[in-house]
Formats: C-alpha cells, sequence, structure tokens
C-alpha cells in the first residue's frame, strides 16, 4: 500500500508557501509565491553530509582555542567554552553553568551526531521508526539556533569590558570557530529534506 | 495548474484536502503528526498590533543602552550594533557580521517586512511587492534571534556582576517585551492566510 504524496501523483509542494502545484515543466517557479520549485530539497542529503563535515572540522578549534582573552592588571585569562561553564560553576551560578553547557557543549555535539544519523539512515532507506525520526528532526530545528548564545555572551563582554589597563576583555579565535559552528549545522539541518524519511515506505508508520 | 483545496505535509509530503477547522483549531498530519496549519481568530489585525508594538520597543531596545557597567567610577554602555562594531574594529569581523545580522539586521527585517506587508493588507491593497517581500520575511525567520541574544546579554550580567557593578538598561526591559510580542505575533500570524490572500490578488499566471 503507498501512501498518497505529493511527488507520487507528480504534484509539487511550495517549500515556501506551501502551495500544491502541477509544475509543467521540470524546473520552474511556484504559481503563487514565485519561489524555485523542488519535489524534494536539491541534492539534500550529500548538501547535508558536506556541511556536516565542515561543521564537525571546526568543532574540534572551536572548543580547543580560547573563546575570550582577559586581561587584567592580575594578568591574562584565556577561557575556552568549556573553562567558560567551569567558571560559572565554581562561582556558584550552576544553573547558568548547566545552561550555557547546554547550549554550547551538547546542543552542536547532538546536533552533529543527530543529523548525522538522521542522513544515514534516510542514505541507506531506512523504514524503522519514522515517525520518531520526524520528532527528531523538528527538535533540532528548534534548538540549532540557541547555541549562538555564547557568542553573544562574548560579544556583550567584550563591548562592555574596556577599562584600559583595569580590565579588558577581547575576543579569542574559538569564538570565530564556534560561530562557524552554529551557522554551519543551522544550514546542514535547512538542507536536510525530512520528507525523504517517508519516501521509501508505504502507508503504516514503521 | 493549481490544486487550491489539496495541501502536502511539509514534512512528509502526504497529500491531503484541507478543511475548514473551527477558530482556534489546528490541522495534525495523521501519518507524521506534524502541526500543518491552524486557525487563528483576526490573524492579520491581531499580528499587525503585535508587530506596531513591536516596531516601538525595537527602536527602544537600540536606543538605549541594554547594561551598563561601573568599575570605580567608569561606566560603558553598550548597544547591539555598538558591540558588533567593536569586534570587527578588534579583527573579528566574521563574529561581529554574525552578531549584527542575528540580533539587529534579521529581526529589523521581520518587524519592518511584516509591517509593510500587514498593513496594506489591512487597507486592503496588494501591491506588488507584497509576494517577495513576504517570501523573504519567511525564509530569513530562523536568522532572527532575539530571544538568544536576550539570554546571552542575562549570561554576561551574572559574569560581570562578580567584578562590576552591573545596571540592566531601560533597552533590557524594551528586548524583553520585544520578545514576548515577537513570539506571540508569530504564533497568532496564519501564513497561509496571508499567502491565500496574496493569491486572491495576483492575476492568474498563463500556464
Amino acid at each position: 500500500m503507498n501512501a498518497p504524496t505529493a511527488a507520487r501523483l507528480g504534484l509539487v509542494a511550495c517549500q515556501v508557501c506551501e502551495l500544491v502545484s502541477r509544475p509543467p515543466a521540470a524546473a520552474c517557479a511556484c504559481p503563487r509565491c514565485g519561489a524555485r520549485l523542488h519535489s524534494r530539497k536539491p541534492d539534500s542529503i550529500a548538501r547535508t553530509w558536506a556541511l556536516l563535515l565542515a561543521a564537525a572540522i571546526l568543532y574540534v578549534p572551536a572548543n580547543l582555542e580560547p573563546v575570550m582573552i582577559t586581561r587584567s592588571i592580575f594578568g591574562t585569562q584565556r577561557d575556552t567554552i568549556l573553562s567558560g561553564v567551569a567558571y560559572l560553576w565554581h562561582s556558584g551560578s550552576w544553573p547558568l553553568a548547566v545552561l550555557v553547557f547546554v547550549a554550547s557543549v551538547l546542543v552542536p555535539l547532538l546536533k552533529l551526531l543527530a543529523l548525522s544519523y538522521l542522513a544515514a539512515s534516510t542514505q541507506r532507506r531506512s523504514r524503522v521508526r519514522q515517525r520518531q525520526k520526524t520528532r527528531l528532526y523538528r527538535l533540532l530545528e528548534f534548538i540549532g539556533r540557541w547555541s549562538m548564545l555564547d557568542v553573544f555572551v562574548v560579544m556583550v563582554l567584550v563591548a562592555l569590558v574596556k577599562m584600559g589597563a583595569l580590565a579588558n576583555i577581547q575576543a579569542g579565535p574559538g569564538a570565530m570557530w564556534f560561530g562557524g559552528v552554529v551557522v554551519l549545522t543551522m544550514f546542514a539541518s535547512m538542507s536536510f529534506d525530512p520528507r525523504l524519511i517517508w519516501d521509501p515506505s508505504g502507508g503504516a508508520d514503521g | 495548474m493549481k490544486h487550491s483545496n489539496l495541501i502536502a505535509c511539509h514534512e512528509c509530503d502526504l497529500l491531503q484536502r484541507e478543511v475548514a477547522l473551527p477558530p482556534g483549531g489546528k490541522a495534525i498530519c495523521p501519518r507524521c503528526q506534524t502541526t500543518l496549519y491552524t486557525h487563528s481568530i483576526d490573524s492579520i489585525d491581531r499580528a499587525l498590533a503585535l508587530m506596531l508594538g513591536a516596531a516601538l520597543l525595537f527602536v527602544i531596545g537600540n536606543v538605549f543602552p541594554v547594561v551598563s557597567m561601573e568599575i570605580q567610577g567608569q561606566r560603558t554602555e553598550a548597544l547591539v550594533w555598538q558591540g558588533a562594531w567593536r569586534l570587527h574594529q578588534e579583527g573579528e569581523t566574521l563574529v561581529g557580521v554574525t552578531v549584527f545580522l542575528t540580533a539587529f539586521l534579521f529581526p529589523l527585517l521581520q518587524i519592518a517586512g511584516l509591517l509593510a506587508i500587514l498593513l496594506p493588507l489591512r487597507l486592503g491593497l496588494t501591491p506588488r511587492y507584497l509576494v517577495p517581500a513576504f517570501r523573504l520575511v519567511e525564509q530569513s525567520k530562523p536568522w532572527s534571534m532575539v530571544e538568544v541574544f536576550m539570554l546571552g546579554v542575562l549570561v554576561s550580567l551574572v559574569k560581570l556582576a562578580h567584578m562590576a557593578t552591573v545596571v540592566p538598561g531601560v533597552g533590557m526591559w524594551a528586548f524583553f517585551g520585544l520578545i514576548v510580542l515577537l513570539a506571540w505575533a508569530s504564533s497568532t500570524l496564519n501564513p497561509h492566510e496571508v499567502w491565500a490572500r496574496l493569491e486572491v490578488s495576483a492575476p492568474e499566471p498563463a500556464a
């Protein structure tokens, strides 16, 4: 039994305005909003893999290099993402430490691993747990942006702490790598097409 | 060729017939359980009112300092674009640009764009720019990160509290209000209704 999908009936749903239409040619624009029509996002799996690989490479310097350099009369302190979390933990603000740890360490890692799993299992045209995989994808789309947290923290501290010799905070190279990881994983999840999860299946949920 | 009573789930492509919903109701895909569409009451009117408020708060939040800090009588204050500019001056241009786009330019685009779309629609006008403008607003939405930015401000406040006196400024309260209004507007505005209204006004393309 085959589920009636737009693709099986020769129809295409617009990515932007969701209008269902029957395109007269292979490549054309949505009759309502003018966006390019694709039955599935073009080269979805290949693009997802490429962006994931790039993000995974940047993930290494993002965690090893300092994101923030503090110069004060007491000396120079270089903070990586993890040492920033440790600082919050030791200074007694453990709820914030947990928050920053989740947003900056767990979420990017979860995104890299979960999206790799989705891409790999979709590539094998797996039919298992389709509903859970769709839900996982929705979760990834929702939480991805929160990783930007640490970049904003660095920005505020850099902007505020300009006290000449007394105290001065600068952004470290890690901030750029980390921002890169967040932007690349967001692009990776945007290029993944969740409809591919369902394409191998018939009607019932596996 | 259009099929306006058919909808395809945007997450699993299952083809379904669109049914009328009671006010406040939502339609869920039977196969993957994604929310397909909702019926919000006075969608356009309410979203327009919320966006007018958001525009006001956005201006306040970017004119008055978000936080100010004092160490031994020295006082510094910062606005979003100043912070981004300082990152650029110190050689972290990429980080500065990212912050500028996600905390300033894309939120501005959301607010100004929706006002420029909803106001004419409310008045019954449909100038030509509405279709590409709404497409741009819809596609840039994930990159507008006001709420993440504010959480970042809170974390920095806690970090700074150990070394200096930090005072939340008027800008911060404006930004908190802005987050509420933006989230509210986003759950109120029904993009399907906007597209449907734009479609009615558009001339039928020769297909």
